[in-house]
């Protein structure tokens, strides 16, 4: 089976850590070696946060270097160009389209990236892009904590893996009071 | 049965399947997560002891007692319990103990870079390195049984990448029963280490390396694995990995036991690949050893760097510029200025930045210590000068101030790090007599590693309540007259607080006790501002909270943008409002 590397970036309490897991648990539920990893500690507290995920036969290094990722998944749109480097020529982003402008920002004198900025970026260091309105669709669901699971549902698409794979890896996941919740995240971003 | 563990989840379980009793541990990045699941095994005693030392010693403990039992902590934690490494390497157990010592390669979340290797070599006890989780769960098992074989402690060297990514892991079943109770295995000349018996005990210890060396050459996990001979790898750890990634066609040993080394293992792998690359996280272990036997080495620290954390890419890039692969591999380019930085930031609501806040205002020597305060060494709040080790705050500040400078030097230490290693220190300064404050930042918990308990919240890890260290007292105890305890989310009173234990001018103990705000159910309260009574002067942003945010609202006068709340950051701690010289600043209703 294809070697695929996932980086999933976003800010510490955005449920990124999360949605790494059912990532991870999706490539053993499809018959991938997977591995998965992440730093905790100081990196969180608000800081910017990144985990990786790779599917293959058999998987040696737990994460990659610049320019191998394939899909890079940033729930962040500043943090999808901190963490560009990452994708491989030709890669996926999928990108959550939210502004978190950090204290460099909201009480220094640093500027956020303009929209034209970020869209230059992303379509000089990708393939393709997409920038989703996860945030809005879990609005929509009633909390903006389901955000998570609209994106993995938006990666869903992109990948050779039975939606029924998703499904059951996020009812392992998710408590049962917000299993029908996720069911509709997840369906909302494949969607998208 | 398969399951996807972290490492550290995977060390838990291997404890719990090898039959262990008893773990303890002093909660520490990356190694935290290992106490943390031991604890859902019932069979299991298992305990945050204040410091690593204590946590070894207690380990040591259950081992003479004839059990199985684990320590774990992170790389410095060892440097904490080194004393108790060494005597324990001398004495050995009646029993078997495993020591995981998690080093931090890139410095993720420590003061230092080490290479915990060494304290194998230098301690002369065994060390093994896992490379992914289900090694690191069998390898439990396996330092047990080196552990029982060889009378000797066995380190179980983790890094970062190891204790925090997942992979699958086959699980099995605890092996043990419950313990018998045996009488103890009295031995003196072997337990109790005077000179005199420690002298008798030194020449088995040098023997026992001399065995372990010899089952070093067919320990399963250090192994030839051939491929092109042109080129051979020797690797261990999570750099044995990504080396794996880089040279798919080379032939590999693979070193599981890091020392001691297997030299006949070595010397024949070296003999027959035309040459030698040693690929190692931190500094050139392998490689020295490799040196020292006479093994021409073509690519080491020369190429692979002896600074930070691996991946793929750096191995490769190392690999590349050393000649021994034909590409590397390039991001596209993507031209794009300086992006905003993300850095962790105290939570908004934090009971530690208003202290900070006073202690900039009064221009004092700020000596801090570790937990969530070391990021007051940052902008915005930017107040604090020295920050060493553990407990280090009140040692430095009373030299400071014993050794004389024009400002006075105080010390800040969090509650979980005065019971670590604070105690001393804060002994010492009343006892020599600088007038050293001593601030002690009680939030009620260990909060940078994930808010565990210590001695001074009334409940153990097990979840058993019990006694709750008194700060007060133990300051009293210690001989200080000067002891006071003010809420840090009232800034008057605080400042109040802090102006007389200053201008006391002899040993002072000012404790500033607010809960961590994970420590809620709900916020307190939230405020707003009034953009009427703002004048933009800015004061409010001189806290330094993630939630006072400039306004697109432009003062006329002054030309400065006002001041607003994010009403989703916003923990309700109210300091804004009394630092706010226009009362500009309230709560909202409801």
């Amino acid at each position: 089976m294809k070697t695929t590397n996932f980086a999933l970036v976003g800010v510490g309490g955005q449920g990124v850590l999360l949605a790494s897991d059912i990532l991870a648990e999706v490539g053993v539920e499809a018959g991938y070696d997977v591995k998965k990893s992440e730093v905790h500690g100081m990196a969180q507290r608000g800081g910017s946060v990144l985990s990786q995920v790779r599917w293959a036969d058999k998987v040696y290094a737990p994460l990659v270097g610049n320019g191998e990722v394939d899909y890079l998944i940033s729930f962040e749109l500043l943090e999808a160009l901190r963490w560009l480097q990452l994708l491989r020529k030709g890669g996926t982003a999928i990108v959550n389209e939210q502004r978190l402008p950090p204290l460099a920002v909201s009480s220094g004198g640093m500027e956020y990236p303009s929209p034209e900025q970020i869209g230059k970026a992303l379509a000089a260091g990708t393939g393709a892009y997409h920038i989703v309105p996860a945030l809005a669709k879990a609005e929509e669901l009633g909390t903006e904590r389901a955000t998570n699971v609209v994106l993995i549902g938006a990666l869903s698409r992109f990948l050779d893996v039975p939606e029924e794979d998703w499904l059951k890896v996020i009812e392992r996941r998710v408590p049962e009071k917000y299993l029908e919740l996720n069911r509709k995240a997840f369906a909302a971003g494949r969607a998208l | 049965m398969k399951a996807l563990l972290s490492g550290n989840e995977a060390v838990a379980r291997g404890a719990y399947e090898s039959g262990v009793v008893f773990a303890s541990a002093y909660p520490g990045t990356p190694s935290t997560e290992i106490l943390e699941n031991i604890v859902q095994y019932k069979e299991i005693y298992a305990e945050w002891s204040p410091n690593e030392k204590i946590a070894l010693d207690g380990a040591i403990g259950a081992a003479y007692a004839g059990k199985r039992s684990l320590a774990a902590m992170k790389m410095v934690g060892l440097n904490v319990a080194a004393e108790a490494l060494f005597y324990s390497s001398y004495t050995g157990f009646d029993g078997a103990l495993v020591i995981v010592t998690a080093d931090d390669p890139g410095m993720h979340s420590s003061q230092n870079e080490q290479d915990n290797r060494y304290y194998a070599k230098f301690a002369k006890v065994p060390m093994l390195e896992p490379t992914d989780s289900q090694e690191a769960k069998d390898f439990v098992g396996l330092a047990l049984e080196i552990s029982e074989k060889f009378d000797a402690p066995v380190l179980l060297r983790m890094t970062t990448r190891i204790c925090h990514s997942s992979s699958v892991v086959e699980l099995g079943e605890r092996k043990a029963g419950a313990p018998e109770r045996k009488p103890f295995a009295r031995n003196a000349m072997k337990y109790s280490m005077i000179p005199g018996f420690a002298k008798r005990r030194h020449p088995v210890m040098e023997q026992r390396l001399k065995d372990l060396a010899e089952y070093a050459e067919s320990f399963p996990y250090n192994k030839a694995e051939w491929g092109d001979r042109s080129l051979g790898v020797v690797a261990n750890g999570v750099a044995y990995q990504y080396a794996r990634e880089v040279f798919p066609e080379a032939s590999f040993l693979r070193l599981g036991m890091s020392w001691p080394l297997p030299e006949k293992l070595i010397r024949e792998f070296a003999s027959q690949v035309d040459k030698v690359v040693v690929v190692e996280e931190l500094d050139p272990f392998l490689e020295e050893h490799l040196k020292m036997m006479g093994i021409e080495v073509a690519a080491g620290k020369d190429f692979f760097p002896i600074l930070d954390e691996f991946n793929p890419g750096i191995v490769r890039d190392a690999a590349y510029k050393a000649g021994l692969v034909k590409e590397t591999v390039e991001p596209p380019k993507v031209e794009m200025g300086p992006l905003p930085p993300r850095p962790p930031v105290l939570c908004a609501g934090c009971p530690h930045r208003p202290v900070y806040y006073l202690l900039k205002k009064y221009g004092l020597v700020v000596n801090s210590d570790i937990g969530c305060y070391a990021l007051a060494v940052l902008p915005p709040i930017a107040t604090t000068d020295t920050l060493g080790c553990m407990g280090a705050s009140i040692g430095v500040a009373h030299g400071i101030n014993k050794a004389g400078v024009e400002e006075r030097a105080v010390a800040t230490i969090g509650d979980s790090t005065l019971w670590h290693a604070g105690m001393p220190g804060l002994l010492n300064v009343v006892y020599n007599k600088s007038n050293t404050v001593t601030l002690i930042l009680d939030n009620l918990t260990t909060a940078m590693t994930g808010h565990q308990p210590h001695p001074g919240t009334g409940r153990t890890l097990m979840g058993e309540k019990t006694v709750k260290g008194d700060f007060e007292a133990l300051a009293r105890a210690m001989g200080y007259e000067e002891v006071r305890t003010v809420d840090p989310l009232n800034l008057k009173e605080t400042e109040e607080a802090l102006k007389a234990s200053l201008d006391a001018n002899k040993p002072a103990v000012l404790i500033t006790r607010s809960p961590c705000i994970f420590m809620y159910d709900k916020r307190p309260g939230l405020y707003e501002v009034d953009s009427e009574r703002c004048n933009a002067c800015g004061r409010c942003f001189e806290i330094g909270c993630p939630a006072v945010v400039r306004s697109d609202e432009i003062d006329e006068k002054s030309g400065k943008a006002k001041a607003e709340i994010n009403t989703i950051l916003c923990f309700g701690c109210s300091v804004c409002e009394q630092v706010c010289a226009r009362k500009g600043i309230h709560a909202l209703e409801g």
